[in-house]
């Protein structure tokens, strides 16, 4: 593991001659082995965190790789800037970012964080580059949510978005059907910059799907006021991992969906608060047990989408695996640079599951197959285990990203789906 | 005058303490005068503490271990129109093994840490003196606190600049001046990149910035980073040399 301290140092590491290959790594929020290289060596970017240039005027931002959102927002909130999206965590490197082409609740408008950068500085074959949209386009292409293959993000220019405030004029609708999930959805994509919905896994039938359904557009109040890193709560010890069972989950998904049941309500939510709900548990992973989670999220192609979610659910209703976490969401149009980009039309199932070995990888198998029926795909940066078949049917330019790969770099999830079988 | 921006010159400002000590001067609207001997690197740090809010930040990029110290020191200064902190961050560790067979190496760590830091330190004095006003702050390090065989070298050179430092402080003392010596422990930065395991004891350069920060304000003139570091080096000095001597440290 090497920690460059200046850029500079970076074409020396990647061509450093101990290791047999080597994978920039961010702040390790990935679920899964793309940031891991077992027999290879780390470049740790968490140490090129500095700010390069901050227009206020334009809301340009280039900023070295290494530094996460958290610190990105505050510096620039303060000024009326915002990110252009943002993943549920704002523990993530904005590099970490890139390489996972990462979405948010405003996929619908903004789509996710490739099309908002205007250009990257790529270290490459040991030479440090700038590629963008028009520059080595196609190098780019492969950079945008291109796992860390194709080399090194040294920096990233990107652009940021005006907010009207540091808060956001929230709606939570509780619903009781994948029907009212469908009907709430495609009115709020119209009125509503951000869009997502937390479902309750336990029930099916007629009440598969049900859930509450939250909406916001950012407050006009003109008051901005960055986060603080101070989290208020956290899990201190490891649940038992017989805690999370069947029972405990449905009570949890229960006692939730009465609480938001009670009453729609609608309330001003600091962006904190908001998008990043979970930051402020710190170590909530540990609900989960020492044997920890598996994440699971898949992409639906829009005409079948309403049928294959309903039969996902179905299976894990059936499964008694209970899901603590689901997030339903619809995706938007706009594409993004990227050719391995997760996200596309449709709709976007996430979900993560108690670790109980064999029979949660089981039924991952059977969702596995609902997916590649459909057409769909599974999310890189959640995934630690998806046939090599399945990745190469449902990221079909993966031999474009290939033919831009650096020698130098491979990872443990690359080696995993490129190999030849 | 105290609504007036913080002018600061760092001395070895591409040091990873140093620049976490600077972020935070520079959120506070300071003028920072960056000095270090890589330019590129040195621009990097300048351009970020531009946009964390420095009201300025500037760089002389020239071998502190070689320049005319006082010369340069007046230099800066007059453009600066004044000065609040000096601080003297940079540093070598060496290698002891080396320094005992190669005079030239223990030499250079002595150059480096002592002779040159102290030059730095006079001038900054004077200019102290003259102002009666500002802090000289001093990275030195808890190795200065006792001799042991794993780094002797580096320790004797923290030591007598340890000393210079407390020295200069009770001078400064009568003038309206201050001197402060920072001794940090362990710190996670570049220079101990090569220690594999790092327990408990290890801070983060952003601690020690704070520190340093808060020391230049008020407080010293010996300040250990983390505060902990104060009692334990009182044992370590404390252990009767009988039993010392057996230990590998
Ligand atoms: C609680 C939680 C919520 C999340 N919510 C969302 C969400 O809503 N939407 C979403 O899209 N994702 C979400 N994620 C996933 C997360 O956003 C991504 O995994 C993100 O890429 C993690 O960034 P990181 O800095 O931790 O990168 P890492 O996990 O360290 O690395 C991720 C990938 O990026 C590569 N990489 C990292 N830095 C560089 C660099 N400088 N140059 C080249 N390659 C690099 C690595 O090689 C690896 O392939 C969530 C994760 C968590 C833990
Ligand atoms: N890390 C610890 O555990 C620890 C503990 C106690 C005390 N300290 C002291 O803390 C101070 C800062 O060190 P650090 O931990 O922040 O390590 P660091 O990041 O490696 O910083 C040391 C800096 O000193 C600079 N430097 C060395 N010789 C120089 C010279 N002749 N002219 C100009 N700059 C020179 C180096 O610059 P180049 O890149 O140009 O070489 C480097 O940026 C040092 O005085 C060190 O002795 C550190």
């Amino acid at each position: 593991m090497f920690r460059p301290a200046f850029r500079d140092q970076l074409p020396a590491a990647t061509q450093s001659n101990t290791v047999s290959s080597v994978l920039a790594t961010g702040l390790l929020r990935s679920y899964g082995d793309s940031c891991l290289n077992g027999p290879g060596g780390l470049i740790d970017m968490t140490g090129l965190d500095r700010l390069i240039a901050f227009d206020r005027t334009t809301g340009r931002l280039v900023v070295e790789a290494g530094i996460s959102l958290s610190d990105i927002l505050k510096i620039v909130v303060p000024h009326g800037w915002f990110l252009p999206t943002t993943p549920g965590t704002r523990f993530v490197s904005i590099g970490g970012a890139v390489a996972n082409d990462v979405h948010g609740k405003n996929h619908h408008r903004a789509g996710s964080i490739g099309c908002s950068v205007r250009a990257l500085g790529l270290v490459t074959a040991g030479e440090r580059r700038t590629i963008g949209p028009d520059a080595e386009a196609a190098l780019f292409a492969a950079t945008i949510g291109g796992l860390g293959l194709t080399g090194i993000i040294e920096w990233v220019d990107l652009q940021l978005v005006p907010v009207p405030s540091s808060r956001l004029d929230v709606e939570i609708i509780p619903y009781g059907s994948l029907d009212e999930f469908w009907a709430i959805a495609s009115e709020s994509v119209v009125s509503h910059e951000h869009t997502v919905a937390w479902i309750d896994c336990m029930s099916g039938g007629a009440h598969t799907g049900r859930g509450a359904f939250t909406r916001a557009n950012w407050a006009t109040d003109g008051v901005y006021e960055a986060h603080s890193d101070a989290s208020w709560k956290a899990v201190p010890v490891e649940f038992p991992s017989i805690a999370l069972n069947r029972l405990t989950v449905s009570a949890f998904n229960e006692v939730y969906f009465r609480a938001h049941q009670l009453q729609r309500r609608r309330q001003l939510q600091h962006y904190a608060t908001y998008f990043y709900p979970l930051d402020a548990v710190s170590s909530w992973n540990r609900l989960y047990g020492r044997r920890g989670m598996l994440q699971y999220q898949c992409v639906i192609p829009p005409g079948g989408d309403r049928g294959v979610i309903r039969s996902l659910l179905d299976r894990i209703a059936k499964s008694g695996q209970a899901s603590f976490l689901a997030v339903l969401k619809t995706f938007g149009e706009r594409t993004s640079p990227g050719l391995l980009s997760f996200p596309r039309p449709g709709s976007t199932l996430a979900l993560d599951f108690p670790n109980r070995g064999v029979e949660t990888l089981a039924l991952m198998r059977t969702l596995d197959a609902i997916v590649a029926e459909a057409g769909g795909a599974l999310y890189p940066a959640k995934d630690g285990r998806m046939p090599a078949p399945m990745f190469r049917q449902s990221f079909p330019r993966w031999r474009e990203v290939a033919a831009c790969k650096d020698p130098r770099v491979n990872s443990d999830f690359w080696r995993r789906v490129s190999l030849d079988d | 005058m105290t609504d007036a921006a913080k002018r600061i010159v760092i001395l070895g400002a591409t040091s990873a303490i140093a620049e976490a000590a600077a972020r935070r001067w520079a959120k506070a609207g300071g003028r920072l005068v960056l000095v270090g001997r890589n330019t590129e690197r040195l621009e990097a740090i300048a351009a970020d503490l531009a946009v964390r809010g420095a009201a300025a930040a500037t760089f002389v990029a020239l071998d502190c271990a070689s320049a005319d110290a006082e010369a340069e020191l007046a230099t800066i200064v007059a453009d600066l129109g004044g000065v609040d902190v000096v601080l003297v961050a940079y540093g070598v560790l060496g290698d002891q093994r080396t320094a005992e067979t190669t005079p030239q190496a223990a030499a250079e760590v002595f150059r480096t840490n002592f002779t040159s830091a102290a030059a730095w330190c006079l001038a900054a004095a004077n200019v102290l003196e003259r102002q009666r006003s500002g802090t000289l702050v001093v990275i030195g390090s808890v190795a200065g606190d006792r001799g042991r065989l794993s780094n002797y070298v580096y320790g004797a050179s923290k030591a007598g600049l340890g000393v210079l430092v407390q020295g200069i402080a009770h001078r400064l003392a009568q003038q309206g001046a201050r001197a402060v010596l920072i001794k940090p422990g362990f710190v996670d930065t570049p220079m101990t990149a090569a220690v594999a395991r790092k327990g408990l004891l290890w801070a983060k350069p952003a601690r020690i910035g704070a520190i340093i920060v808060k020391a230049a304000d008020k407080g010293g003139p010996v300040v250990y980073a983390p505060g902990i570091w104060r009692w334990i080096m009182l044992v370590i000095r404390l252990v009767p040399a009988s039993l010392f001597h057996r230990t590998k440290l």
